[in-house]
Formats: C-alpha cells, structure tokens, sequence
C-alpha cells in the first residue's frame, strides 16, 4: 500500500485540487452535514453536555499534567496483569518493536483493528518491508486499503469516496488480498457489507496475530478501550493468539470510574451514538480467553514535545472523535487529503504540526487552513480551544521565518507602526484614496484577492475626513 | 449619553459610509458620539497572523485613546471580539511569560466597555425598533466571530425584524463560516472563495435583494464574490439599513 503523505505539496497547492473536484466536493459535503446534524441532536439529548465536556476537559488535563506518574502506574497494572509493555520513543522504535514481535511469532499475517496511531507511524509499510501483510478490518480502512488510497478522516477513512467507487474497488481489488467480491455486486450498502463481511471472516479465522490501538488505557486496572461500531474489531481482539497494541502516551486516564464520562461523550460527537455498539476491554490476559500473549507499545513520537507548550498541549485531550472535522468547512472544500497528515481537519491542524514540527512545507501551512471560525472549539467534547492553538501555532512559525515570513513579518511590523502614527495612517489613506480613480481593478500582489473576487470600490474619503469636517 | 465610536480600521479606509450610518443613527437615538482621532485598528489582523508582538503596541493604543469613555462602540462584531476575547488572552500570556507589557489592566479595563453596535442598541439603549424603512428583502449573515465570541446571538435579526417595510428571508446553514478570515482569504484563496461562493448562493437561494452583516470584513469578501458574478443582490451593512427612514432614505 502506497498510502503515506509523504512528498504532498502544502495545504493550500493540496486543497486547490481538492477544491475542483465535483465529486470530492459532493461526497464530503453530503457526508459531514448528515452527521454534523446527526451530532447536534444526540448531543442535545443530554441535559449536562456543558458538565460533561467540562469533565473530560479535566480528567484529561489532570492526567496530561501528572503523566509521568500515570503512565508508570499504567505500566505496573498491565505487567501485573499478564502483559509486556514496550516505550518507543518515535515512529521507528515502534515500527521495530512490533516488526520483531510478530516475526517472534513465526507469522507473516496479521489483522489489524483501526487505529490512528498505527498510521501514524506508517506501520503497515513497515511491516510491508519486513513481508508481513498487515490486514485492515475495519470496513473504510479496508475499502482505503484496497484501493491503494491515504484515509481522509479520523473516523470515516473512506469519507471522499460514494458507493459506486466502492463496489468498483471491491469487485477491482478484493481478489487480490483474499475473497473476491461476490458476482454481479451492487453498490447497495447491505450487499457491500456483505462482501466486506465475507472477505473479512476468513481474515479472521485464520489470523493468530492482531494488532490494535486502544481510545483510552485505566492506569489503576491496566484496562485498554476500544469503541468500534462494527463488530471487526472484538474479533481481532478475542480470536488471535498474540495481541500488539500500540497506543499514544496520552491515551491514559486515571481510574475506571473516568472512563464514564467518555462513553456519553465519544460516541455522541463521533457517530451521533447514544450508547458504542462494541466497546471492548481487556486486561492483560487470562488463560483460556482471549489472547495467550499482549503486549502494549507505548508510543510517544512528538506527544512530549507538544506536552512541553502550555498552549498547544491541550491537542493532546483530543478522543478522536471526529466532530471537529465533521464541522469545519475547511475540510468540507479541502478534503483530508490536503492536510498532509492521518490526523485532516481542526484536529489534524492543530496536532500534526506539533508532532512533526513546523520545518517542512506542508507542516508550516497547516497552522493557516483555517478561518479561525471557531465551530470546531464549539463542537469539541473535551474542549480543546483549536482557534488559540492554531493561532498560537501560526506565532511559532512565523517567528521561524520560513519562506514568505520574513517579509510578512516586516509588513505586519509596518503595519503596527502605521496604525501606531494615526496622522501617518491617514495620510497614506488620503493618498490611497486621492489617486483611487488610477487604481487598477485587479491591482499587482493582490492576485490571491482577486483571481475570484473583485475588490470594493474605495469611497472618496475616509471616515475620520468626513467626521473631521461633519461634526467638529 | 455619550459614547466613543471605534471605526475601526477597514470601515475607516474602504468603508466611511458605515462609520457615517453609525454615528447618525446613535444621534438619531438621542446618544452623543465622540470620535477618538488617535485611533486606528485593533491589531486583529497582525493577532490571527500570528504576531502577537506587534499587536501589543495597538493594544496599548487601544488603551490609551479610549480611556475615560463608558461605552465604546464598534460596526464590527469581529473588532469587539478582539478587544473583548483576544486582549484578556493576550494579557494572560505576556503575565506567564513574566511581562506585564501593561496588558493586563488595559484587557480589563477595555473589555467590559466595547460594544457591537447591535449589542449596544439592544442591550444598553434597550431598543430592537430605531425607526427605520427600508421596503427591500433581506438575508442576514451572522459573521462567526459575532456568533460565536460575542455571542450576538437573535440581536440583529431582532433589529431587522422591527424594520418597516423589510422582509427579512432566514438564511439556510446561517452559522457557516463566510471563508473570509483575515489573512485566510489570501493564504488560503481558494478554499476561502469556495466557502464565500456556497454562502452567495444560499443567500441568493432566500431570494433576498440584500445580504445583510455586521461586519464589514466578510461583506467585503461576500461583495467581492457578488460582484464578480455581476449577482442582482448587493452586500451591505445593518447599520446603513437601521439608519434609512422613510424620509431619508440612506441606501
Ligand atoms: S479535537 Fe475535539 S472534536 Fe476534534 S477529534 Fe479531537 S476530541 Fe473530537
């Protein structure tokens, strides 16, 4: 699967195309209102989502500030109860680790839950070099898998494609991984379900090693937590011999008890859920049930680095839910693609560039694929305040004065000192408007205003002339 | 009652005519404004771009020129943000980075005192009908900053409604983002424009004559998309529509 971002132009280059493209445009819009507008009205059911969100917003900044702590405790529950935990400090370390884990095995297939963290650090690749088929189960990851695609959302992978191009993958490419698409597929939802399933199952009882991400880990129990709303997921996580998780370091809460403020809030502001359809935990392992070996990859990869800004930490609060990009009408014209990155969208604005760093091209733009427009803040069940994060981000790279910085820079410097002389600003504005009849409709340097958009006319004079010989 | 007008910088340059509509309907409800000469703009634009240094200076600025004025009143929902939002934020992070940089009591001491200038008719002078005739149909678009920060919330619409002769067409998806933002409608041009021309035609879709706003700044990305597309409706502000009555009609 050739599905990195590696190489992408940044966003705005990347979302220009997305832009143009009719049918990305329609498949997305379709997409987010229907569940934007689904979300609204589970989230209104509750009469305390305020307290809720705030709740989530504590739990998860108390766990952030003491994380040292927890994550030691963490590791003590889950060595107590039967598992190996492991600490990978970058993408590299944890491609290795569970490289070498499941070649321990003797296995060169695996199944996979869906898991963010794991195409985070391009693990199937990794596995893919070492020639191990690393399997998705998870119906869009799958249809993105076949289809040699990069996911364009957190919880809706295949979110930019409709039924018809997903009958044509299946009938296409399933052939090749395993089970073919049954003959004469239509692209009704329930008859691709049923060749996903069927192509799927034998994935399942055949495979002896799984691996998962986990939305939360109980540091008191060493409990992990995944919700899922297919059922594929529980399979990989009771069938198979060996369990590999790998999970973020900021995936820890404290206590059991946490874990019940996150059952009303995810599934309502990812799926419109009241209650998951499948959340399933487990603790180490026990003989005779479940998994014989687990092991837990904790993966850091740029989370200490974002932990390290005051500001930009509270990324790290983020449940995936998805609710900010279901929202944002940036990704609703761009498409998660533009963003470079497996986490699109507000999230993915504001995460990414904290934990790749901001010296790469598309890792600097992406602190400015938003309008500030604040829906996603409103949305955000642990109320991750994205707009602050976003414009503190843009602060850090400008200060890095990469291309085109510096010169902004010293336009905004100009500006400030401008606006700080009023007599000269309005001076300049005088002359500005003296001359307005000499000025071209679509003046030079204003061709990112003016490619789509005409510029006002400018009035005869400015405000504070009229006022200066109206009403003094 | 006497109040200091804040401009702002776009309306001072590319919109007076807003200025002007605001000043002569406070004066048309009895209230007396004051034009701070030493004012400028509210650093919003060097803010969101991520120049926090230099936006300090016109926040000072800001302090300086409005200080003694009960009320400070603003046509634009996104300036009164700033002052109200952004300055308390900025106070707090020159505090943690051990700097005063004199923010702090400048945030404090502004914040309670700015008003939009639909907030203010509403909610100061506690009228929603200031008398006005405009006999056109109109859509009102609440810019975010308006909706989300300032929490405006029925206000404008409220004034609209109290209009005579104004019928006023409910704007489908009304709390989408217009695409303008700042220097995002120059980063990010075509995305911006792709969400300015969704909100065209769902405002052209009211069958509304005029696109209504509190904010100059999206107006000026929304009129600028209009006017390519040679559209029929026109951008315009609420303070030019609240200004026109039967016997002087403004616009
Ligand atoms: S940032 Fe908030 S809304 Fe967005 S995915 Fe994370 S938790 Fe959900």
């Amino acid at each position: 699967m050739s599905g990195t971002f590696v190489g992408m132009p940044a966003f705005p280059k990347a979302a220009r195309d997305a832009v143009r493209d009719e049918t990305l445009r329609g498949n997305l819009r379709h997409a987010t209102h229907t569940i934007r507008d689904k979300r609204a009205t589970a989230v209104a059911e509750l009469a305390d989502w305020q307290e809720l969100r705030e709740a989530g917003r504590r739990i998860k900044d108390h766990t952030l500030r003491h994380l040292d702590r927890y994550l030691v405790q963490l590791e003590e529950s889950v060595t107590a109860a039967g598992g190996i935990v492991h600490w990978a400090a970058d993408a590299d370390e944890a491609n290795r680790i569970v490289g070498e884990l499941v070649k321990a095995t003797g296995e060169s297939e695996v199944v996979k839950v869906k898991s963010m963290a794991t195409q985070e650090i391009g693990l199937n690749e990794a596995l893919a070099a070492e020639g191990i088929h690393a399997y998705e189960t998870d119906l869009a990851e799958l249809i993105v898998q076949l289809g040699d695609d990069r996911p364009s959302h957190i919880l809706v992978p295949a979110i930019h494609r409709n039924r018809g191009e997903i009958r044509d993958i299946f009938r296409e490419k399933m052939a090749s991984w395993g089970r073919p698409a049954p003959d004469g597929l239509t692209e009704e939802p329930a008859d691709l379900a049923e060749a996903a399933r069927l192509h799927l199952r034998e994935k399942f009882l055949r495979a002896k090693v799984a691996i998962s991400g986990a939305n939360f880990m109980v540091a008191e129990t060493g409990t992990l937590v995944v919700f899922e709303s297919e059922g594929n997921g529980r399979m990989c996580l009771t069938l198979p011999e060996t369990l590999i998780s790998v999970v973020g370091i900021e995936k820890v809460v404290p206590t059991w008890q946490d874990l019940e403020v996150f059952l009303q809030t995810l599934p309502r502001s990812s799926t419109a859920e009241r209650m998951n359809p499948y959340t399933s935990m487990w603790t180490g392992t026990t003989d005779g049930d479940g998994p014989r070996t687990f092991h837990l990859v904790l993966l850091d990869n740029g989370r200490t680095d974002a932990l390290a800004d005051d500001i930009g930490r509270q990324a790290l609060r983020c449940i995936r839910c998805s609710a900010c990009l279901n929202v944002c009408p940036v990704y609703e014209r761009a498409g998660g693609h533009a963003y470079g990155s497996v986490y699109p969208g507000p999230i993915g604005a504001i995460l990414t560039p904290q934990l790749r760093g901001t010296t790469s091209e598309i890792d600097a733009s992406l602190p400015y694929a938003s309008s500030l427009c604040g829906a996603c803040y409103e949305v955000c069940p642990v109320a991750i305040d994205i707009p602050e994060v976003l414009v503190h981000l843009r602060e850090k790279v400008a200060e890095q004065g990469g291309p085109g910085h510096r010169l902004e820079k010293a336009a905004m410097k100009a500006a400030s000192w401008v606006m700080d002389h009023p007599a000269v600003m309005a001076a300049g504005e005088r002359a500005a408007l003296r001359t307005r009849a000499l000025h071209p409709k679509r003046p030079p340097g204003a061709g990112a205003w003016t490619e789509s958009r005409d510029l006002p006319e400018l009035p005869e004079e400015p405000f504070r002339d009229w006022w200066r010989k109206n009403r003094t | 009652m006497r109040v200091a007008l804040f401009v702002t910088c776009v309306n001072d340059a590319v919109y007076p005519a807003t200025g002007v509509a605001t000043v002569k309907l406070l004066e048309r409800l009895g209230v007396e404004v004051d034009f701070p000469a030493g004012q400028t703009c509210c650093g919003q634009p060097q803010f969101n771009t991520g120049y926090r240094h230099e936006t300090e200076v016109l926040v000072r600025r800001m302090g300086r020129v409005f200080e003694g004025y009960d009320h400070i009143v603003t046509p634009s929902g996104s300036c009164a943000a700033m002052v109200r939002d952004a300055y308390p934020r900025m106070a707090r992070r020159a505090a943690a980075e051990g700097r005063d940089a004199g923010l702090g009591a400048i945030a404090t001491s502004l914040a309670p005192r700015v008003y939009e200038l639909t907030e203010f008719l509403v909610d100061v002078l506690g009228v929603t009908d200031v008398g006005a005739y405009f006999p056109h149909t109109v859509t009102y678009h609440p810019s975010c900053h308006g909706l989300r920060l300032l929490g405006l919330g029925d206000r404008p619409r409220r004034l609209l409604q109290a209009v005579e002769g104004l019928d006023l067409r409910e704007l489908p998806g009304a709390e989408e983002c217009c695409g303008f933002g700042g220097t995002f409608a120059v980063k990010n041009p075509d995305v911006s424009t792709a969400m300015g021309a969704d909100k065209v035609r769902d405002a052209a879709a009211t069958g509304a004559e005029v696109l209504c706003g509190a904010d100059n700044s999206c107006l000026m990305h929304l009129g600028g998309i209009l006017h390519r597309q040679d559209a029929p409706m026109r951008a315009l502000h609420i303070a030019e529509i609240l200004l026109s009555t039967k016997a002087e009609p403004h616009v």
